[in-house]
């Protein structure tokens, strides 16, 4: 057991390090920082080209296997790109669902078929992707969706009906991937489809929907009998349930270390205005700088104990459970601390109608960090059913 | 980087605990922290004898085996998880302290004699106001014979059965470090009853101590001391997330037992997220544990800088501290009623997270070592 990386990975680091300060120039010079949860809004087009920047560069998807386009990047490299990334200001990934999710759903559950239709166009940064599983009546309780899929024989057709809710980046999506039943009339995770679905047709519908920081990155997605083929279903009808699981399994890998670097990124910036206004001073907002800083460190080091293991035991699963649960509430007392750490100042708006500053965006916006992706009860229900081995919470019958 | 355990920790890691489960179950603990030493001199001379953990940190030239400092805190934690007594972890500051100071033959053959299975204490501090070099209440002068050594020092963990002492003592120009018997002429030590027992605890008196000039080991002591602190603070959190999972592990198998409302406790969402925050902490402080023991064996081998060895330990120290009284005092509350009895084990867990948590600086001190490393001074 040790931290330090060897010769050929600082090779490595040098050689991302070189890459990006090279290209984040010129027209993307601007983009440096931006974007990402509660700024998703800013600099659409240029982070789009962006990324097809980055695919020339051969640095979208590093992980995947070389016959995919990937680098075949071992651990410690996936780890170093997203520190150097994040380090040298890259801008929130607009094709993060697609490489982090759906090319990893495809490559495990996918057909050769599938991959060579849908992988090229993730790689290279041409097509965004969107997650269309949340609806009004599946919340926390994904199981209970509605969304129906019925095949349509003569033309050998997927029919896709219902609705989404709180589709992240619909607005900006190439392709949506939606569960929906298959088989009305078997409930719960039981009958479900996993469907990959273009967004540009007329059976698909997206209303966006304002959030409190008064801009809008989700979005109501109204499915019409939408199609799609017979071959865009990911397994069999009635295995959509374990390849959305599967999917969930894979937003804990890597990039969530580059999430790390912007969290410290944000931290610093409080720092420097605590030191500035006076505030470090104040012992209780030192107490919770230091709290701040610390709990970033548990977070690196809890994701490092749980990448280095993936190749280890099975025991690897149980503390990957509490990883989510852990980030999203240090995030969101980091909001708290940065509308502490400025004072009154905090209230006072960059601009009206309504423009928020960075740190009051981080403040509003972190309060989803605690909702989306399970909210902390359900994390807190997963990590005493599944690593503990509590009982399973009972099953209502309302409906 | 590779964060996880080698094949060779995961062994160490699986024979401490089988270890640990043979010496140190619930009623050999109770007996030894009742006892005079407040431990149990066979398991410890078994543990010398056939785990050899003493020598974990000691060099090979002196008998050791020349390991990491995660291979020491695997056997710690190993032991915070069994409340085991035992005065091993003295003897591995002793043994940090000695490689700290210039090579001397004295420091040597103590090396040795903590290989033999002696109890080699450092003695630092009275502990007002401060764990580190203010604390220091002993003072030494030098004569025309030697130095002479007068004050106490306090809180020196199984001190009352210490062959030796490793003092630290402030002379004119700084703080040295000074080697007395504890049957010399004018040594006086004494165990001190604690809320926990099973980390025995003794004051030193010194009056009118001769020590010759090769005994003592440094008269340049003050950075080394906090380096020696900071680690013992990581050896410290071993014990403290051994004890926490521990303290999780006892809690759990409990409410999983207990029926009421017709149903197991367990069952009850309280109960479960409770239960999954305790976990959250544990092995949050268990992810930086390791971390620190990393940053620690870099230090030893000269990779590292005391900075980077004080931020980890004081980091550590908060979250392991914070993460054990957490969940002890948790444990308790999901015992309900049998909590409060002394014939549960939760409470010693609960009376150890104390007394570990304030040992060498509470979290709120610790965070307070990392603010000032963020928010003071340029760098
Ligand atoms: C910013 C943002 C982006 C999102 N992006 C997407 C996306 O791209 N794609 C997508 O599919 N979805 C997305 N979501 C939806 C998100 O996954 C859901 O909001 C989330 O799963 C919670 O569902 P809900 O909103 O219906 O709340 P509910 O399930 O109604 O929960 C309401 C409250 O009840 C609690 N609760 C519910 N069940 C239990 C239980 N069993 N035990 C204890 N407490 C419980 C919850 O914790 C919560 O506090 C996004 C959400 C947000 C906020």
């Amino acid at each position: 057991m040790h931290l330090r990386f060897t010769a050929a990975d600082e090779e490595f680091r040098a050689q991302v390090a070189d890459w990006l300060s090279e290209n984040l120039v010129g027209e993307f010079a601007a983009v440096r920082g931006r974007g990402g949860p509660g700024d998703e809004h800013c600099f659409v087009e240029e982070r789009k080209a962006w990324e097809q920047r980055l695919a020339e560069g051969g640095w979208t998807c590093i992980g995947w296997p070389e016959a995919w386009g990937g680098r075949n990047a071992s651990i410690e490299q996936q780890v170093i790109f997203n520190e150097e990334y994040a380090r040298a200001g890259g801008p929130g990934r607009v094709g993060h669902i697609g490489e982090t999710l759906m090319g990893p759903t495809l490559l495990a559950f996918g057909s050769d078929a599938q991959k060579k239709r849908y992988l090229p166009g993730i790689k290279s940064g041409r097509d965004l992707w969107c997650q269309g599983y949340s609806e009004p009546s599946a919340g926390s309780d994904l199981a209970n969706v509605r969304t129906r899929a019925i095949f349509d024989e003569p033309s050998q057709r997927w029919r896709i009906s219902g609705q989404k809710v709180w589709t992240s980046l619909a607005h900006e999506s190439d392709y949506v991937f939606v569960i929906a039943r298959t088989d009305p009339q078997q409930k719960s995770h039981k009958g479900l489809g996993f469907f990959l679905i273009a967004m540009d047709q007329p059976g698909v519908t997206v209303r966006p929907i304002t959030q409190l920081t008064g801009t809008a990155e989700f979005n109501e997605v109204f499915f019409d009998d939408a199609v799609c083929s017979a071959e865009d279903i990911i397994g069999e009808p009635g295995d959509g349930w374990k390849v959305a699981m599967g999917l969930l399994g894979f937003e804990r890998g890597v990039s969530t270390l580059g999430q790390q670097m912007l969290f410290q990124t944000e931290l610093d910036e409080i720092i420097r205005i605590a030191k500035s206004n006076g505030s470090a001073q104040d012992p209780a907002i030192r107490q919770r700088i230091a709290e701040a800083h610390i709990g970033l460190r548990a977070m690196r080091f809890n994701s490092l104990r749980m990448l280095s293991g993936v190749a280890d035991d099975a025991s690897l699963g149980r503390e990957a459970m509490i990883y989510k649960l852990y980030w999203s509430s240090w995030h969101r007392n980091l909001g708290k601390l940065a509308m502490d750490v400025l004072g009154p100042d905090a209230e006072l708006l960059l601009d009206g109608p309504y423009e928020l500053g960075r740190l009051q965006s981080l403040f509003l916006f972190t309060r989803a960090d605690t909702i989306y992706g399970g909210t902390n009860q359900i994390q807190r229900n997963i990590i005493a059913e599944r690593a503990l081995g509590m009982p399973k919470e009972p099953r209502g019958t309302a409906t | 980087m590779d964060f996880r355990f080698t094949d060779e920790q995961r062994m160490l890691a699986d024979t401490a605990s089988a270890f640990m489960q043979e010496v140190a179950d619930s009623s050999a603990t109770r007996q030894a922290m009742i006892s005079d030493a407040g431990y149990c001199a066979e398991s410890w001379q078994r543990l010398c004898e056939q785990m050899y953990w003493q020598g974990i940190l000691v060099p090979e030239a002196c008998g050791g085996l020349d390991l990491g400092f995660v291979e020491q805190i695997i056997v710690l934690e190993a032991m915070g998880e069994r409340l085991h007594c035992s005065p091993l972890f003295s003897s591995v500051i002793a043994t940090l302290a000695l490689r700290s100071v210039p090579e001397s033959a004295i420091a040597f053959s103590l090396l040795e004699r903590i290989c033999a299975g002696d109890i080699v204490s450092l003695a630092h501090t009275e502990a007002r106001p401060d764990w580190g070099s203010e604390g220091v209440g002993v003072t030494a002068s030098i004569g025309e014979s030697g130095w002479t050594l007068d004050g106490c020092a306090r809180f020196i963990p199984f001190g009352h059965s210490a062959n030796t002492f490793l003092i630290v003592a402030r002379h004119a120009e700084g703080l040295g470090l000074f080697v007395a018997d504890n049957n010399q002429p004018g040594v006086h030590c004494q165990r001190v009853q604690t809320m926990d027992q099973t980390r025995a605890m003794a004051d030193l008196t010194l009056t009118n101590v001769s020590v010759a000039r090769e005994y003592c080991l440094s008269t340049d002591f003050e950075g080394t001391l906090d380096a020696v602190l900071d680690a013992a603070r990581i050896l410290l959190a071993a014990d403290q997330v051994g004890g926490a999972r521990k303290s999780l592990e006892l809690s759990v198998d409990y409410v999983q037992e207990r029926v009421q409302f017709g149903r197991s406790i367990a069952s009850f969402q309280a109960i479960k997220h409770k239960a999954a925050d305790m976990m959250v902490k544990a092995e949050s402080a268990r992810s930086l544990l390791y971390a620190a023991g990393c940053i620690a064996d870099e230090w030893l081998s000269g990779y590292s800088d005391e900075r980077a060895l004080c931020e980890a330990a004081a980091m550590t120290s908060a979250a392991a501290g914070e993460a054990y009284f957490f969940t002890a005092g948790s444990g308790i509350q999901l015992h309900g009623g049998v909590g409060i009895t002394e014939e549960y084990d939760i409470q010693l867990y609960f009376k150890r997270a104390r007394s570990t948590e304030a040992y060498l600086g509470n979290p709120t001190a610790q965070r307070e070592v990392v603010a000032r490393l963020l928010l003071d001074g340029d760098s």
